[in-house]
Order: structure tokens, then C-alpha cells, then sequence
């Protein structure tokens, strides 16, 4: 266990050092995000108002897209000196692999996220600091299952032919229990008078979630992996 | 208990489809050996070195490392291995230091830092230690290269086109570097076009067309030997 | 083709040619009149949809962790009836919609999951399709997370969103419209087993193909 845990921090720790010497996936993740926001602005603001609880789904939606382009980043930078295979070529266990490519995942996307709330906040109105405990629950709970899914998949994808579109067309789907969960929870937390329990039914729905995939993607990143 | 003085190929074949990548090979390396995987593009020598460093499942046959089947091999078989891929295995964004701590302490490496400047001393890039690999020549990145590879005291080792792009002095250096590995008794296979360079180096040659092993009676240097070989083509 | 799989194929076309009368003979209701006659072929194709991604799922898995590639020949032949059925319940569930609810497409809980499951298992076969060497292997993952989606999706969608007759309508329906409706789902059930094995037999066929060509050059 020990030895599981430390191949995964090493893991995060080279891909968080070569990010802040790079910046590459921060920085350009960061600014589609803001632009597809601003695109749904376009579509759901009317006179000067946004349309009635759409935040919550921009939020999501954002959430989705972004961390399907962070992930392709990621991966083609694991692709380009193949050190994925190195990767996989050393003593470690690789589901500890697995598991360090998902946290450094899951930083990325907090940070993605930590700019985005407030900007919907800002854009639409909507009441981010209404239940922002609950909030940030519901968005890391849904984060999880997404990165948790697309890490996986991303991995696996990196041997395969065009893999650029095969990305989201696989993630996409899969991951729609994660949207509705993640739009509906948010959507009960940002109305006038948030409704605290049907936030944490999908909470709950979306631990559950993470739990069984989580959990499927370590056990079937060896076999997915060698070919 | 996992280590091992030979590595045998037995009957291998590999397929993708209907496209065959490797058919029937069978050869031995000993430890102290160089043996050299020699033919064209495409002759099936990079899959050849994927089975040899267990990322690919072979469709027909195994590999013996020692006295165990590459079938039930587990992470410390793969801490005995050392591989210098094609694309070389680092980092740009990384400093040479930290790729080799990196890979150092992934292979479970306690003095992963120790270890990683006694090799930059090796490879000559002591003053270079700390620039991202992404500023480095070709000949310094494939210094580096090896000695990632090598980073861990492997017992067999895999290269695939170590001298592409390598300059003579950087190609004599690796030569050099080459024959200190043999004499620690660690089996290499080394996958080459550069015929010239490696000859008198290699102990053993296994010439490859079409993913099958050519024997050749041809004697005389490495180059006359190759295309004796490549003439004649696979026996039937 | 086995005999097992011509009796399976005969006794299928048998029963599907006798179907427009077993059907018929099912009282007329009053509410849905004609149309509800849908109901027939769309819960089958429902079912025989939901029982092809669990058997591509179950296949895909066996072929993940046991390397039997006779798995991954079921996996592909189960997950393309998956499609085929999903697209029968589909085309034939807005139908009863039309007249039911008197829309084409509903948001309801169970005909959203069939788009959802419907779509993992045709982006399964773009995987196969498209995704070049070793897309086998690829697509059985792909299969195994999205037979452990099914239940997230229809828990997810049918608390956003639900409007379906519940699942009880069947053991409740008066024997008359029961047994129609059975002889249905077991037609169904024999046309899914017999085409199953056809399409595996023809992957694992294809698969000998390959060996073969490979050893013809061995000569």
C-alpha cells in the first residue's frame, strides 16, 4: 500500500513539475474554458439577463469540455517521447500509475473549476455562495467520476488511430450520469431557496458512482494497457 | 531470485490482424553477450524488443528469461529489464537530473539522487545536469537515454537504433559505454542500421527480413555478411 | 450453421409469422386502440437490447481478464444486437409515444437510458471500427464500463425526468394480453440467441481466416 501510494505521488509530483515549467494545459484549458462559457452567453442571455437556471448546466457542460481537452493534452504529452511505456516498463505497480495521472487530473480540473464557479457566479447570477460546502462536494464528486472514466480511456487511447475524436465520443456517454447528477445538484443549489436534500441525493448518487469506477479502472488498467 | 544469466527466445511469433510482425524466431543470448538485431525497416525488430520487454504479449512462442516464461512475469522482471526506446524515454520539460531521479525512484531506487549524479558524471553532462532536456543535442539526449536505462543495474538490456542521429565521437563514446555494460555480465540486444559502427562491437548477429530470422554461411565484415543475408532471404 | 442454430432460426420465423395473429387475438384497448399493439414487439426489443449489452458487457470482461478471444467473438456479435435492438425499441418507442402521450420523443426515464446505453454500444463499434490495432481489447473495456453504467444511467435519468408505465404493467396485464405478449419476448428471445451464434460463429471464422492466411505463407 505503501509502495502504491508512493508511486502515485511520484507520479503527480513530475506531472505537476513539468505543467508549472510548461504551463501548457493550465493556460490553454483555462482560456477555452472561459471562451466556451462566454459562447453560452451568447446563446442563453437575453436583454441583458441570463435565461432561468441555466449556470448550472454552463457549468458542467464547461467541465465536461474543458477536461476532455486537459486530457488529450495530458496524454499526447505521455505519447510524443513514448514515456507512457516507460511508464509501464518500470517495477511499479501500474494501477499506482493509473492512480497518479487521475490525481494529477483531478488538481488540474480543481483549478479549472476555482476560476469557473466564480466567473458563472459573476456572469449569470447564480448564488455560488448560497451552500459553497455542498457545492464544492457536489463538484468534487463529479469530478472524480469524470476524471476517474476520461484518465482511463485517455490511457488506453494513446496506442489507438484517432484517438483525438475517439476521445469524447467514448467519454461522452459514459460519463452522462455524471452531467445529470452534476447539473441537477447544482441546479437545487442554486435556486432561490436551495433544496439541501436533493443536492445530497445526487451527491450520494455520484459517490456511488466514483466508487464502482474508480474501482473498475484500477482493476482494468493493467490488463488495458499491455497489449 | 529473479535474476538471470540467459535470455531465450523460443519459437516467437507476433501477428496484428492478418499482418505478421514476427514468425517463428528462436535465438540465445548469454549474459556478457551483444547481440546485435539487424535488417531493414519494418523487419519486426521494434516488436521484437517490446516482447523482449514484456509491453507486448507474443501471439506464438515465449521468451525465457532465465528459467522463467515471459507469461508469468511480474514487476520484478521488469526491474531487471533496461530499455533505450526509439524515442528515448524523457521528459523535454525535465531537467536530465530530474528524468534520472524520476525513473530512479520509480524503479524503487533509495539513493535515486546519488545514483542519478554518478551517472550524469558518466554520461559527461555533469555541467548540464540542470537544463531541461528539451536544450540538449541529440548525442547528449541518447547519453541521457542510456543512462536511464541503465539507471537501475539491469540484466538485460534493450536498445532500439541507439546510434540514429548520434555523431562519430558521441557513437564511439556509446560503443565505449557498451562494452563496460558487457563486462558486468548484462545481456544487451541492440537493434541497428548503423552497420559500420557496431561491427567488431556485437557477439552475436541475428539478421531480420520480414519477421523472420536469415541465416547466412556469408563470412567477412558485418556489411558483407548483411547483404549476403538480405539476398538470400528468409530460408523457407 | 449448427442444428441447434437452424431449429432456433425456424422456430423464430415460425413464431414471428404466427405473431400477427396472436397479437390480434390480445383484446382490443380501449384508451391506446390500435397502436398500443406496438407494445408487442417494442417491449421485446426493449428486453433482447438490454440483454445484448449485458452479454457484450460479461463477454468483454472474460476476454479482459481470461484472453479467451472466443469471448471477444460473442462481445462483438452480442454488442451489434444491442444496436439492432436498441434501434427496434427506439424506432418503435416513439411510435407508442406518438399516440400514448401525443409527442414523438419524450424525456422519459427508460426510452432516455435506451438512447444512452444504445449510444455507448454504437461508440463501441466506432471504436472497433476505427480505433486500428488492438481496438479488441480497447472496445471490451468500453464494453465492461458500460454494462456498469446501465444502472447509473436509468437511477440518473429516471429521477431527472420520468414518465414511463412502470415496470409492474407486465405481471399485472390481464392473461389474455399476458400470453401474447410472451410468446413475443420468447420469439424475440430465440431470434437474438440464433443470430448471436451466427454473428459469433462468423467473427471466429473470421479470426480462422486470419490464422490461416498467416500460415499460408509459412510454406
Amino acid at each position: 500500500m505503501t509502495a502504491f501510494l508512493r508511486v502515485a505521488a511520484l507520479v503527480v509530483r513530475k506531472d505537476l513539475t513539468v505543467e508549472v515549467r510548461s504551463l501548457e494545459v493550465v493556460a490553454t484549458t483555462l482560456f477555452f474554458a472561459v471562451t466556451v462559457v462566454l459562447i453560452f452567453a451568447f446563446g442563453f442571455v437575453r436583454e441583458g439577463l441570463a435565461v432561468e437556471g441555466v449556470a448550472a448546466a454552463i457549468l458542467w457542460i464547461t467541465v465536461a469540455f474543458s477536461g476532455t481537452l486537459a486530457l488529450g493534452r495530458t496524454f499526447e504529452r505521455e505519447r510524443q517521447a513514448d514515456t507512457l511505456r516507460a511508464l509501464l516498463l518500470a517495477p511499479a505497480d501500474r494501477p499506482a500509475i493509473y492512480a497518479g495521472k487521475l490525481a494529477g487530473m483531478l488538481l488540474l480540473m480543481a483549478l479549472v473549476e476555482a476560476v469557473l464557479v466564480p466567473l458563472i457566479g459573476l456572469l449569470f447570477q447564480a448564488p455560488i455562495l448560497a451552500a459553497p460546502l455542498r457545492l464544492a462536494a457536489l463538484l468534487a464528486a463529479g469530478t472524480l467520476g469524470f476524471a476517474a472514466i476520461g484518465t482511463l480511456f485517455a490511457a488506453m487511447l494513446v496506442r489507438a488511430r484517432s484517438r483525438d475524436v475517439l476521445l469524447p465520443v467514448l467519454l461522452y456517454p459514459m460519463t452522462v450520469p455524471v452531467m445529470i447528477a452534476g447539473v441537477r445538484g447544482t441546479a437545487a443549489l442554486f435556486q432561490a431557496e436551495p433544496d439541501l436534500d436533493l443536492a445530497q441525493f445526487w451527491t450520494a448518487l455520484l459517490v456511488f458512482f466514483d466508487a464502482v469506477f474508480v474501482t473498475l479502472a484500477l482493476w482494468t488498467f493493467e490488463p488495458l494497457m499491455t497489449d | 531470485m529473479s535474476d538471470f544469466t540467459q535470455v531465450a527466445v523460443v519459437g516467437l511469433g507476433r501477428h496484428y490482424g492478418r499482418r505478421r510482425a514476427l514468425h517463428d524466431l528462436t535465438f540465445t543470448a548469454q549474459a556478457g553477450d551483444i547481440l546485435g538485431l539487424l535488417g531493414p525497416n519494418g523487419a519486426g525488430k521494434s516488436t521484437l524488443l517490446a516482447i523482449l520487454g514484456t509491453l507486448l504479449a507474443p501471439s506464438a512462442g515465449r521468451v525465457e528469461y532465465g528459467g522463467r516464461a515471459s507469461a508469468d512475469a511480474g514487476s520484478d522482471l521488469r526491474g531487471r529489464i533496461g530499455m533505450l526506446g526509439h524515442d528515448l524515454f524523457l521528459y523535454p520539460e525535465l531537467t536530465a537530473r530530474e528524468n534520472l531521479v524520476f525513473f530512479g525512484r520509480l524503479y524503487g531506487l533509495t539513493d535515486a539522487a546519488a545514483v542519478a549524479s554518478a551517472a550524469l558524471e558518466r554520461a559527461g553532462l555533469a555541467a548540464r545536469a540542470d537544463d531541461p532536456v528539451s536544450s540538449f543535442s541529440r548525442g547528449m539526449r541518447q547519453r541521457v537515454a542510456l543512462e536511464r536505462a541503465l539507471l537501475h543495474g539491469p540484466r538485460l538490456l534493450l536498445l532500439d537504433e541507439p546510434f540514429t542521429g548520434l555523431d562519430q565521437a558521441s557513437s564511439a563514446a556509446l560503443v565505449v559505454r557498451l562494452r563496460e555494460v558487457q563486462a558486468r555480465g548484462v545481456v544487451t540486444v541492440l537493434a541497428t542500421h548503423d552497420l559500420d559502427v557496431v561491427d567488431g562491437v556485437l557477439s552475436d548477429v541475428v539478421f531480420l527480413q520480414g519477421g523472420r530470422r536469415v541465416v547466412t554461411g556469408a563470412a567477412g565484415a558485418l556489411r558483407d555478411r548483411y547483404r549476403a543475408a538480405m539476398q538470400d532471404g528468409p530460408r523457407s | 450453421m449448427t442444428t441447434a442454430v437452424k431449429v432456433q432460426l425456424g422456430l423464430a420465423a415460425a413464431m414471428f409469422a404466427a405473431a400477427p395473429w396472436v397479437i390480434n387475438a390480445a383484446p382490443y384497448e380501449a384508451t391506446m386502440g390500435l397502436v398500443y399493439k406496438i407494445y408487442f414487439f417494442h417491449m421485446p426489443s426493449a428486453w433482447m437490447f438490454l440483454l445484448g449489452a449485458i452479454v457484450a458487457g460479461v463477454a468483454s470482461g472474460r476476454f479482459l481478464f481470461g484472453k479467451r478471444q472466443a469471448s471477444d467473438a460473442t462481445a462483438v456479435a452480442a454488442a451489434e444486437l444491442a444496436v439492432v435492438f436498441g434501434l427496434l425499441a427506439l424506432v418503435t418507442g416513439p411510435l407508442w409515444a406518438r399516440k400514448a402521450w401525443g409527442v414523438w420523443w419524450v424525456w422519459d426515464a427508460r426510452l432516455t437510458s435506451s438512447l444512452l446505453v444504445f449510444l455507448i454500444f454504437v461508440a463501441y463499434l466506432l471504436l472497433r471500427r476505427f480505433g486500428g490495432p488492438g481496438a479488441d481489447k480497447l472496445s471490451a473495456g468500453l464494453a465492461l464500463f458500460g454494462m456498469a453504467n446501465v444502472p447509473f444511467i436509468y437511477v440518473s435519468v429516471n429521477y431527472w425526468r420520468t414518465l414511463h408505465p412502470k415496470t409492474s404493467v407486465v405481471p399485472t396485464l390481464p392473461v389474455s394480453m399476458g400470453i401474447p405478449l410472451w410468446f413475443c419476448v420468447f420469439a424475440f428471445l430465440l431470434l437474438f440467441l440464433a443470430l448471436l451464434s451466427l454473428r459469433a460463429t462468423l467473427e471466429r471464422q473470421r479470426a480462422r481466416v486470419d490464422a490461416l492466411y498467416l500460415s499460408l505463407d509459412e510454406a
